[in-house]
């Protein structure tokens, strides 16, 4: 077992044994620059595909998982490689199957539950609230929930308000649960392995926008430890912090900023829970200053919980008050101007960090 | 407070096919009669207890529906998954967890069956194969068809044992819910995943009439038939009468080896009564005293002691031990409880949170792991 913070055995008497490899230090992990360029959503499928392979007691549930391949295409081909007893596809009933694979976990199965959208996850809002994260505490101890949910998070494109939800702001807020919000095809691999094999539920949130995505990704299987932050971009000036999507519009402001002479650090936070906080610590002590991208509303949320952290543990460090960019804080709108003007960008980004400079230069 | 059956209130008259029930041995008659006496003590001492301030929280009192726990569990195998609402200390004891780790929990001591985190309405016991105790209405009818689908997928994908020590079979999951559960979503949407998938789980209705405090008739349409909400999808429903528990046995056990050996569900409207009132703090304005003695008068442990009496299985005197030995059994139950330690804060507030606890997962908690659970 190396650094990461881990209970001895690797036994629980509420879920029985389970397979988490010793994690490798980051450096360690296989290289992320190859040619072996694949989607992210094909990243996904290989994940699920090799724990499916390694584990009779995974299999993969949702709506139109199976027969149609996937609504988004993500487990294209495994219905013909796993059956019809592994690969399941149910109908519209995301209460009734999350809350009956919530069932099927406490007996001790491995559930991958796909929610078409996160959004379509409220339906189902007592079974993944009420059971899943808080089953272990509930029977004090003797029932656990080893589970995935998964699905698309956040605007696609012009769907409106009822299919953009940001479901992080909300969901985090619930002990008991742990979730992890890629960026890249890469860390979808190594997280959501990683994710199956945790003996937790685990909130999975990925994002359509991203989909398509390309980068290499090794063909091995790696695991990427929860908790652990990744320094996308390095730089002195001040600390980007952000996760999924808008990761990249930060790398993108970095660059941009870069150009004036103004370097960034971009931590991309991989995990929700848990938070790499002492990361972002190290970074802010360094660089003085921060801008959190959450793509999530403000009131409560991610960013919110981020920056009460950086005041609790480094307030001193700072030069500015921390500033956040979140999706501004209205339903999500149709218009491709408006929901253009709603979404946390990179033009927004810079724009925060410029100010946050001027105002400590 | 619900008294013991006597010699007076034994009225009920025996309707059970004798044929039936020529399997059923002496014993086990008079076990039934133990576990549903126990029951009724235990709850009479709960009452008690919350009424000294000894309980907190919402406590939901068995009294009256014992012959539904004891005459379906009657009906299951040892490691047959169970599960149910919040009234369910019934289902507990009848599913073998001791009277001490049942009251201990609702004490709120380390020494109960959650350690004391769950309390009342959650009560679990792995070694039982119960998987809770259930706080939101219909909200276990899902997790019922998980358990029936995990048996299914041990059984048949997997062909061993999700656990080591734990061999595959054909096993049947037993799901309780009140009359009240059937109109919330959550129910539907498990019938028809379990009978879309072939799942072997037994929706029991425990039908005693009420849903709180509104009436069946005020709050599901059709009230009259409920076996047809089963039928409607394709699910195998059967009525029947839940105050007694030799003809409920002998009604139930065939219907449940057939959903086991056919790998099917099934669904039971089970027709009972509760004799006191929703949970503690229910005044019963909305039924009359004529009512609840009415249906005190067809009492499911003074009609089995009644039959067995009549048969000669059962005096007077050993019925007199018998209710001793479980007052003292009870009794025992509540001084265990009382004189067992609260879960230490610094020890359990933080453990049983995450199986794998990491750092960093709450800004202001730290997880662990700790005590193992008593029944464990
Ligand atoms: C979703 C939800 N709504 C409301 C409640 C409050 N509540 C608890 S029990 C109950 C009545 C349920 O009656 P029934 O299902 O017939 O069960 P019984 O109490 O008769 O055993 C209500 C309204 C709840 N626990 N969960
Ligand atoms: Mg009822």
């Amino acid at each position: 077992m190396t650094t990461l913070e881990m209970i001895d055995s690797k036994i629980h008497p509420a879920v029985g044994e389970w397979t988490l490899p010793d994690f490798v230090d980051e450096a360690d992990l296989p290289g992320r620059d190859g040619d072996r360029v694949i989607q992210f959503r094909e990243a996904i499928r290989e994940a699920m595909s090799h724990e499916m392979r390694q584990d009779e007691k995974v299999f993969l549930i949702g709506e139109e998982v199976a027969e149609y391949n996937g609504a988004y295409k993500i487990s294209q081909g495994m219905l013909d490689e796993f059956g019809p007893r592994r690969i399941i596809d149910s109908p519209i009933s995301e209460n009734g199957f999350a809350g009956m694979c919530i069932g099927a976990a406490m007996y001790g199965l491995r559930p991958i539950v796909e929610f078409m959208s996160w959004s379509f996850s409220f339906v189902a809002a007592d079974a993944i609230l009420n059971n899943a994260p808080k089953m272990l505490y509930m029977s004090g101890g003797q029932w656990g929930c080893p589970i995935v949910f998964r699905g698309n998070d956040g605007a696609g494109g012009q769907l409106a308000s009822t299919h953009s939800w940001c479901v992080e702001g909300l969901y985090a807020n619930v002990p008991g649960l742990k979730m992890a919000i890629p960026s890249n095809p890469y860390d979808a691999k190594g997280l959501l392995a990683t994710a199956i094999r945790d003996p937790d539920p685990v909130f999975f949130l990925e994002s359509e926008r991203m989909l398509g995505d390309k980068a290499h990704v090794p063909e091995e299987q790696y695991y990427i430890p929860f908790g652990r932050a990744r320094l996308a971009r390095e730089g002195e000036h001040c600390t980007l912090v952000s996760f999924g999507r808008p990761v990249h519009f930060c790398v993108e402001a970095a660059e941009k900023l870069a150009a004036d002479g103004i370097e960034c650090d971009v931590l991309d936070m991989r995990t929700i829970r848990p938070l790499d906080i002492d990361a972002v610590i190290k970074s802010v002590k360094k660089t003085s200053r921060v801008v959190v991208v959450d793509q999530s509303w403000p009131f409560g949320g991610v960013s919110s919980e981020v920056i009460t952290q950086i005041c609790e543990r480094c307030f001193d460090y700072l030069d500015h008050p921390p500033v956040r960019v979140n999706t501004e804080d209205v339903p999500t709108p149709y218009a491709k101007n408006l929901e253009a003007a709603y979404l946390p960008n990179p033009t927004k980004i810079e724009a925060a960090v410029r100010k946050v400079i001027e105002a400590t230069a | 407070m619900t008294q013991a059956p006597t010699a007076n209130n034994r009225m009920a008259k025996a309707h059970s096919s004798a044929e039936t029930l020529t399997e059923v041995s002496t014993e086990t008659h008079l076990k039934w009669l133990r576990d549903m006496q126990l029951i009724r003590e235990f709850e009479n001492r709960t009452m008690q207890a919350y009424q000294q301030a000894k309980i907190g929280g919402f406590c939901h009192i068995y009294s009256g529906q014992e012959a539904c726990a004891v005459g379906t569990i009657a009906a299951t195998k040892q490691d047959d998954p169970v599960v149910t609402a919040y009234r369910d200390h019934g289902h507990a004891l009848a599913r073998g967890m001791s009277a001490r780790a049942c009251m201990a929990e609702m004490f709120g001591k380390i020494t109960g069956c959650a350690k004391g985190k769950g309390g009342s309405m959650h009560m679990f016991d792995r070694p039982n194969w119960l998987f809770g105790g259930h706080g939101i209405v219909g909200a276990q009818t899902p997790l019922g068809a998980g358990l029936a689908f995990a048996s299914k997928y041990e059984n048949e994908v997997l062909k061993k044992g999700v656990h080591p020590d734990h061999k595959p079979k054909q096993k049947i999951t037993l799901c309780y819910l009140g009359d009240g559960a059937i109109d919330q979503g959550a129910f539907h949407e498990a019938l028809n995943l379990a009978s879309l998938f072939d799942l072997p789980v037994i929706f029991i209705i425990e039908n005693n009439g009420y849903s709180m405090g509104t009436a069946i008739h005020r709050h599901t349409a059709n009230h009259e038939n409920l076996v047809a909400r089963g039928e409607s999808y394709g699910i195998d429903s059967i009525k029947i009468d839940g105050l007694d528990i030799r003809h409920l046995y002998s009604e139930f056990k065939p219907f449940a080896d057939r959903c086991r050996e056919n790998s099917r569900p099934g669904f039971v409207d089970l027709k009972t009564y509760r004799y006191q009132g929703h949970s503690m703090s229910d005044p019963q304005k909305y039924r009359t005293k004529d009512e609840v003695e009415e249906y005190k008068n067809k009492d499911s442990i003074a009609r089995l002691l009644n039959q067995l009496m009549e048969e000669g299985s059962m005096t007077e005197d050993s019925w007199k031990t018998m209710q001793n030995e479980i007052r003292d059994e009870v009794l025992d139950a509540v001084e265990f409880a009382e004189s067992s330690p609260a879960p230490e804060v610094e020890a359990e507030l933080f453990t049983d949170v995450y199986a794998l606890p990491q750092k960093n997962l709450s800004p202001t908690a730290e997880y662990h792991h700790g005590a193992r659970n008593p029944l464990l």
